[in-house]
């Protein structure tokens, strides 16, 4: 049967690398009845005025924050976005906050007497220590040029416990991204990645609609697991293998470094990763090429 | 200033991150500006006459904290000194 949910690819890398990007999944149709809202309602100044942008109290499922009249909560019913959403957080999740992110050109910005700078790297909220996770959808209704200063985020840096703007001394990154895209992009975030909004150098307003939502229940196999298979599991030799291995695999896949990570801490990030993924699956015996097994391995003295 | 991070403890591991201020004034480095690190290395930078001023110390892991990962570890502050009459040669 068709699904729209995330495969277990897809939650492996956002295991692994903290996001899921959904290109154009907002069809045009939407997108242009949005920008107009948010060019009408922002072109004014009044911040989340009408509604386009409604203000609702923090914790409202999101069901009856953003309902099927609005546009945005068209958007949100939008069945493959939708699947990815509860993959993610499950059904009836909670709006914890929403913004619109308002970006005018730097020449505008200098013309008015400001100077244009790039937003400090940073991590939302604070310090956060929970096993459960929160998800950020990011949300482009116009296509992203690279001029454009698209959000930088660092993959892989989701699971990293630092504190918020602690992080904005760190001005460039082996491996960041600037988000590039077509119009009705989505990008489904870890509430822990690092990111900050760049310098927008085209002469074209930019617009960010940007929504974090809670969990209600469990994370767990929330995602389309026909893919699952035994293998994923199967602990393999390290050395001296002689069949060729899936690069796509779950366990290659949440032990793929990044540019940045250090040679000693790259490894408790696999670590960290194996144990995002039991808790994912439910299973406390995964392992990926058994960097956690091999510290588990700890046989009884019979005390 | 120039602030490097490296992917281990010796001064000749590989930059995985960086930042620089400009105190002379001349060039607002900006937060995501640069894709390449200005060094390959910390030894690179010494090499290009940046003087080392910090090193983070090598700490103990503390216990039952020892897979938290945050904040990078291997940072190095450098700083060059130049003057106006310098910058005119150049």
């Amino acid at each position: 049967m068709p699904t729209n949910k995330l495969s277990t690819h897809d939650m492996a890398i956002f295991a692994s690398r903290g996001f899921v990007r959904l290109d154009a999944v907002v069809p045009t149709s939407l997108n242009d009845q949005f920008l107009e809202e948010l060019e009408r309602t922002f072109g004014v100044r009044e911040v989340n005025g009408g509604t386009t942008v409604p203000a609702v109290p923090a914790g409202t499922e999101i069901d009856q924050a953003l309902t099927s009249d609005q546009t945005l909560g068209q958007i949100m019913r939008l069945p493959r976005l939708k699947g990815a959403i509860e993959s993610l957080v499950g059904p009836n999740s909670l709006l914890d906050h929403h913004f619109v992110h308002v970006l005018p050109p730097a020449s505008a910005i200098e013309a008015s007497g400001h100077a244009a700078n790039a937003q400090h790297l940073h991590q939302d909220s604070t310090i956060d220590v929970r096993k459960s996770f929160d998800i950020q959808l990011f949300y482009y209704p116009q296509e992203i040029t690279d001029d454009m200063g698209g959000t930088r985020y660092l993959p892989g840096s989701h699971l990293r416990i630092v504190n918020e703007a602690a992080i904005a001394r760190y001005q460039n990154v082996r491996g960041q991204q600037h988000v590039v895209c077509p119009a009705g992009t989505v990008f489904l975030m870890h509430h822990g990645i690092w990111h900050g909004g760049s310098i927008n150098r085209s002469e074209r307003t930019r617009y960010l609609y940007k929504i974090r939502l809670n969990p209600t229940v469990p994370q767990v196999r929330l995602w389309d697991t026909t893919d699952l298979t035994d293998a994923d599991s199967t602990q393999l030799p390290i050395f001296f293998v002689r069949e060729r291995q899936d690069p796509d695999s779950v366990q290659n896949v949440l032990t793929r470094g990044e540019p940045w990570f250090e040679m000693d801490t790259g490894r408790i990030e696999f670590i960290n990763r194996i144990h995002f993924w039991r808790r994912l699956l439910g299973d406390r015996t995964f392992d990926a090429h058994y960097w956690v097994s091999r510290l588990e391995c700890e046989p009884s003295i019979g005390e | 200033m120039l602030v490097l991070y490296l992917a281990n403890s010796a001064l000749d591991s590989p930059v995985t991150a960086w930042a620089r201020y400009d105190g002379a004034g001349k060039v607002r480095h900006q937060a995501g500006g640069d894709e390449e690190p200005p060094y390959a290395t910390g030894l690179a930078a010494l090499q290009d006459g940046w003087r080392l001023i910090q090193a983070s110390p090598l700490i103990n892991h503390n216990s039952g904290d020892e897979f938290r990962t945050g904040y990078f570890k291997y940072e190095f502050f450098f700083e060059k000194l130049v003057s106006e009459e310098n910058d005119r040669l150049e």
